[in-house]
């Protein structure tokens, strides 16, 4: 399979086979006009198989939204056909409308206005909870 | 400006001085029945609770202030779709300082963030409780005389029990605590509980089932109310509503000077029989709830 190459833009590689949607839809890269690449299940000698975008357009990435949803992730920064910059991620302390709290006790259930917002309070164990109602959230993926 | 949305707004000097200054109102009250002239303290309840709202209401009026406010969301804006931040906005004109309960957690910080005036949380959902644990912290240190070195038991719902959580995370910043949890498997103690708050202070704790085995060590026992509404299942409500049953027969081996607490109100957990033993403290904890109010009321509104 051929897929044309990064002229100035991203890379963004090693992401967990099966998330690359998740991190497509979060980015808004539906909303680009320059050719994004998104190529999942590609074998990876470490992951066995993993998933890829490539994002032709040098834009503003949220890493914090990336390094949420998965912080093994790699950003390769490409500027005229050379991959300049390898941006290792982390995970955020705070994220912002990334993810929803389920909780239907949390008032973000019925102030739809709100922004729905995660501290992470256990760094060892990834935990994220949610700014209002302190529920952890259950499904990070 | 200061908002009480969480126990843990406050640091242990300030719950010391707050612990103090109501100590000082239950000992001189004539002292403070004009610190509050003029001042008004709306209680904005979006669902009831009659006895954190009349002491809310209690400590103000002795404080010489007046109040204003609503006790349910069906007599407020909120029934035609106002939001919590706009109703706070609006109430700011009106009042000094807010006291509110809400049934969604986390609408009295959103309603901090907004508002001119300071916010007390008197309860949101399952959340926080905060003026529910500095009554209980007030009881304990005018009760035992100390708020460290105690030996604590904690019995009934410590699942869904909010004053059980936040009552441990108050006491877990203070020296020799050891806490004995007394629930049946299916109310035990989360497990975010026990590892965020009891093992990351190094609290020293026991599960157990059975009420009267540590009976003989405990300082203070916390008895709570297995709650009806927080069961989806009626049968699993009605099979563990009175699992405990504290009574006289039980206390035997208790020591004389221990401190039995109840957040109230209660149903079956604790025998009627209990009520005239003195070491009975629950009724005493509900009169120390208006006192801490009154001492909360005039730091928040920064009323020497």
């Amino acid at each position: 399979m051929n897929i044309d190459s990064i002229k100035n833009g991203y890379v963004i590689d090693h992401i967990k086979a099966g998330k690359a949607m998740r991190i497509y839809d979060i980015l808004g890269l539906a909303e680009l006009d320059c050719q994004v690449a998104l190529i999942t299940n590609a074998k990876s000698k470490k992951q066995g198989k993993k998933d890829i975008i490539k994002i032709d357009k040098d834009i503003p990435l949220n890493l914090d939204a990336l390094g949420f949803i998965d912080h093994n992730i790699t950003v390769n920064v490409v500027k005229d056909d050379i991959i300049v910059e390898k941006r290792k991620l982390n995970l955020p302390q705070r994220v912002v409308n990334v993810a929803k709290c389920t909780n239907p006790r949390c008032i973000t259930s019925i102030e739809k206005d709100l922004d729905q917002v995660f501290n992470l309070t256990d760094k060892e164990n990834e935990v994220y909870r949610c700014l209002y109602c302190e529920s952890s959230l259950k499904n990070k993926e | 400006m200061k908002h009480l949305i969480d126990i843990k707004d406050l640091s242990v000097k300030e719950i010391d001085d707050l612990i103090e200054v109501a100590k000082d109102i239950i000992n001189h009250r004539d002292n403070y029945s004009h610190k509050c002239d003029g001042k008004k303290l709306a209680t904005l309840f979006f669902e009831p609770s009659t006895r954190t709202r009349l002491s809310f209401e209690a400590a103000m009026m002795e404080l010489g202030g007046n109040v204003l406010g609503f006790s349910e969301a069906s007599s407020s804006s909120v029934s035609k779709g106002e939001t919590v931040a706009d109703t706070i906005q609006v109430v700011g004109c009106y009042a000094d300082i807010i006291a509110m309960r809400h049934p969604k957690e986390g609408a009295p910080y959103v309603a901090s963030v907004k508002s001119t005036v300071p916010i007390i949380n008197a309860g949101d959902g399952g959340h926080n409780h905060p003026t529910q644990t500095l009554t209980d912290l007030l009881t304990i240190k005018c009760e035992k005389g100390r708020l460290d070195n105690l030996t604590i038991g904690l019995c009934g719902d410590l699942k869904f029990g909010r004053t059980v959580h936040s009552l441990i995370t108050a006491m877990a910043r203070y020296n020799n605590i050891k806490i004995v949890l007394i629930s049946p498997d299916e109310l035990k103690l989360p497990e975010y509980v026990k590892k965020e708050v009891l093992e990351k202070n190094n609290i020293e704790y026991v599960e157990t089932k059975d009420i009267e085995e540590y009976m003989s060590e405990l300082d203070i026992l916390y008895m709570t109310r297995v709650q009806k509404e927080r069961f989806f299942n009626e049968a699993d409500y009605i099979r563990l509503k009175d699992y405990y049953i504290l009574n006289k027969d039980k206390l035997k081996v208790a020591k004389n000077d221990l401190c039995i607490m109840h957040p109230l109100p209660r149903v079956n957990e604790i025998s009627t029989d209990v009520d005239d033993d003195p070491r009975a403290c629950y009724f005493k904890q509900a009169n120390y709830g208006k006192y801490i109010r009154m001492a909360l009321i005039l730091k928040l509104l920064e009323v020497k």
